[in-house]
């Protein structure tokens, strides 16, 4: 008699050689099967988790607030973050995708409720940069009061993605008739800034390595949407709101001044920046008006609640550099004008490609 | 074409056979060549230019020019004001 | 940062400019040649304050501007090959060759890279010995020492694989074709700063005594720069023709000895085609016989190349001081810091990019500063 074994099971085909593959990412973890279910519940899960992930539908079923059937709008936004290095001082990748987009649904004056978040891993891609990431993601979305509640897993060849993109949508709750928005801007407005500005680029430019340079600077990135409660209070007949992301507070005030059409008149003494902001910026040719922010807002207000705006926006712990920078005005629609330490006047234009260090 | 800012020199040494040094710009360091200037020391101050030395900053002729220029303000403002008009506070 | 605030006192500025005003009794033309210089006084807006008496004309002072299409055209066609990296400062980027700039060879696959310090191209170099490493060495005296030091280096470390693509241009050819062309205007020059922290300013002296013409060693911050005007407009009322410094804390007469001395050991003069301008003899650098091995010219086969400039284009004029960048047509619509038509719009520096950047002309309404 033979005691032969019993013939294997077969689930289907499986890897001859079954690694754990728990340090790197590899094409299968993207593959939607078993290892892709792997990471979520390993990844994803125990640092996202609230009701609506832990469902495990493709969905996220939600509630508005309960005035919604009376009166309020959505506010909704989508941004991809591609930043190298993935962690620099003051922030990271997910921090800054989680913030971009809880800012970017505040502008409009809305409470920010519900994030999703996609991303595209790059093979190779060590997991725990990946855990630390997600991490981070929950710490500011936490802070910012927002649930993560769905989201999306793809990984692509080595090559194909710089390490790891995110993608992000946010929607929030606009719950009282709010006219905000970069058209609303008029003459005599005056135009608040809630700190230092070119934080977030310097400190990432010198992250990056490639220039050489060393600072102590760091990135701003942070969730504005706490500070906007208080000025919206402070200020409920607020304008403007903006945050001077890429192309910094000259291309996003030009973008105001045009949609608006208005022109905006800047006092360069008043703008707030960091000496060490300044000198990364002396020694590169660069100005810091055109260095990306993450963490900044744009108020402009009417004349008679830029005082309360201000005020408010300095016992924030995000707005205590806040400062007035300038004016708005009807005549030359569509420009920004500064007038310089000297007394000279110059014309403020948007950024237009990529700004490089220069030798002249 | 001289896009150059003044920087502090931080500490002096040699590498890949050229004398090169630490400079902090205020709040910001960079490494720079001061293959141009051998007298230079720690401390002293120099305008670095792509990340070269051109020349040491003296700070007498610095302050020489100031004076040279304060006077030039104070004296137009005695003009304007006459001569009992002390200088702008 | 020490040495700069000072320099930038809104107070004194307004003093010394004053004291122009009461100096001043008719027109004078005065021209700086120094992209630096040019940025400066558009960047704070110095020009409107000066009083109308006062013109001030920018000269060729933009070594990105000046730099030959056919060199451009040349480092574009490296670029684009195989196992090539291409390092540059950041300013040539964006300049436009007869058919494309390096932004866009980069995006069909060329590698090019920005390096802030010529020795960043060195070292990229030794870790990419599989690659031939270029540098496309542009620049006045004062980027020279820093261009010709990676050749030396380059030399002493044996390195096969690093060469240079060689743009040095020099001033005082560049002011005798101003000074000596027959419609010119210039009445007094501002000498670039640091060209002179490199070069001293004892090549001056005869310049200014063959065309009667003053010049003032000048720096960059606005009070150096009002400071110089002054003291040219201090001559030029009592009609001298001196060379004079106002950059004292940082220009000596003899300049730096050791700096000049490696351009030396390194270079040999030669003539250099200057865009817009034209041939300018013995206006420029090239690798001497001793580091003929760098040159990238010599390196590359890269051909006959056609160049084509745009006919729209004035810079030459611009460049000379003889028009203004509001006087071409093409100003601001079809040339832009966008879509350069020529040598004057590529640079932050150059004198339209400048112009259309910061300059209050570009305003339909005259409103006075006060924010």
């Amino acid at each position: 008699m033979s005691n032969s074994p019993l013939p294997p099971t077969f689930e289907g085909p499986v890897c001859p050689l079954p690694l754990a593959h728990d340090e790197q990412i590899v094409i299968g973890h993207g593959s939607g099967g078993r290892m892709t279910h792997d990471l979520i519940r390993k990844v994803f899960l125990p640092r996202l988790a609230g009701d609506a992930l832990r469902a495990g539908n493709d969905f996220a079923r939600l509630g508005l607030p309960t005035d919604a059937a009376l009166r309020g709008r959505l506010a909704i936004s989508t941004d991809s973050h591609i930043v190298t290095p993935l962690f620099f001082p003051g922030g990271d990748i997910g921090r800054l995708a989680i913030c971009g987009t809880v800012n970017d649904v505040s502008m409009s004056g809305a409470t920010p409720l519900y994030i999703t978040a996609g991303f595209i891993l790059e093979e190779g891609l060590p997991v725990a940069e990946l855990e630390r990431v997600v991490a981070s993601m929950r710490t500011a979305a936490d802070e910012a009061g927002v649930q993560i509640v769905a989201g999306d897993t793809k990984v692509v060849e080595k090559g194909k993605a710089d390490r790891l993109f995110i993608n992000t949508a946010g929607v929030g709750w606009i719950s009282q008739e709010r006219a905000i928005g970069g058209e609303q801007a008029r003459p005599g407005d005056v135009v608040l800034v809630s700190g230092t500005l070119g934080d977030h680029g310097i400190a990432v430019l010198a992250a990056r390595g490639e220039l050489g340079f060393e600072t102590g600077v760091e990135s701003d990135v942070a969730p504005l949407n706490g500070l906007i409660a208080n000025v919206l209070r402070a200020a409920p007949n607020t304008h403007v709101l903006r945050d001077p992301t890429r192309g910094g507070l000259a291309t996003t005030l030009n973008e105001i001044a045009g949609q608006s059409s208005v022109s905006i008149w800047l006092d360069e003494k008043a703008i707030p920046v960091q000496p060490a902001v300044q000198a990364a910026c002396e020694m590169l040719g660069f100005d810091p008006l055109y260095v990306a922010n993450e963490g900044k807002l744009i108020v402009i207000a009417p004349a008679e609640e830029a005082g309360a705006a201000l005020a408010a926006m300095r016992a924030h712990p995000y707005g205590a550099n806040a400062a007035q920078v300038g004016t708005v005005r009807a005549s030359d629609p569509g420009r920004v004008l500064v007038k310089t330490l000297i007394g000279g006047t110059r014309i403020l234009d948007m950024l237009a490609g990529e700004m490089l260090p220069r030798i002249c | 074409m001289c896009l150059a800012v003044p920087g502090k020199i931080l500490e002096i040494y040699q590498s890949n056979g050229l004398r090169m040094c630490k400079i902090d710009f205020g709040g910001v360091t960079r490494e720079a060549c001061i293959e141009t200037l051998p007298e230079a020391q720690p401390g002293d101050y120099t305008i670095i230019h792509a990340g070269f030395a051109l020349n040491l900053l003296s700070e007498a002729e610095a302050k020489e020019t100031l004076d040279l220029l304060r006077e030039i303000g104070e004296f137009d403002l005695e003009q304007e004001l006459g001569p009992e008009a002390g200088p702008e506070g | 940062m020490k040495y700069q605030e000072e320099f930038r006192d809104a107070h004194l500025v307004q003093g010394v400019i004053q004291e122009i005003r009461r100096t001043v009794t008719r027109k004078w033309v005065i021209m700086e040649i120094c992209g630096g210089q040019t940025h400066s006084i558009m960047r704070y807006g110095l020009d409107e304050l000066l009083p109308p008496e006062v013109e001030l004309v920018h000269g060729p002072g933009c070594p990105v501007c000046v730099t030959s299409l056919e060199l451009i055209d040349k480092a574009l066609a490296i670029a684009a090959q195989p196992n090539v990296i291409l390092t540059s400062y950041g300013d040539m980027l964006r300049v436009p060759g007869s058919h494309r700039d390096l932004f866009s060879v980069r995006a069909a696959g060329g590698q090019v890279k920005v390096v802030y310090s010529s020795l960043d191209a060195v070292k990229l170099a030794q870790e990419n010995p599989d690659k031939q490493v270029v540098f496309f060495g542009i620049g006045f005296e004062t980027t020279a020492p820093n261009n010709a030091m990676t050749v030396m280096q380059a030399k002493a470390l044996g390195l096969k694989n690093y060469s240079m693509l060689v743009s040095q241009v020099r001033v005082p050819p560049a002011m005798h074709a101003i000074l000596g062309a027959p419609h010119n205007r210039v009445q007094g020059f501002l000498a670039a700063g640091h060209v002179c922290a490199v070069m001293g300013y004892w090549e001056y002296p005869p310049i200014a005594k063959q065309y009667g013409i003053p010049m003032v060693v000048t720096g960059f911050e606005p009070l150096d720069l009002v400071q110089g005007i002054l003291m040219t407009v201090r001559q030029l009322e009592t009609g001298r023709c001196d060379v004079e410094n106002a950059y004292s804390r940082v220009v000596s007469q003899q300049g730096n000895v050791a700096a000049q001395k490696i351009i030396n050991t390194v270079y040999e003069e030669c003539d250099r085609n200057w865009r817009g301008i034209g041939m300018i003899p013995n206006s420029g650098w090239r690798l001497n016989a001793a580091y003929a091995d760098f040159d990238a010219e010599k390196r590359f086969q890269v051909g006959h190349i056609q160049t084509q400039e745009s006919s729209a284009c004035i810079a030459g004029q611009i460049l000379q001081g003889l028009k203004k960048p509001f006087d071409c047509p093409a100003f601001g619509t079809l040339c832009s810091p966008e879509k350069p038509l020529g040598a004057t719009m590529v640079s932050s520096e150059g004198a339209c990019a400048a112009y259309y950047r910061y300059h209050r002309s570009r305003l339909t309404v005259d409103e006075p500063g006060a924010v």
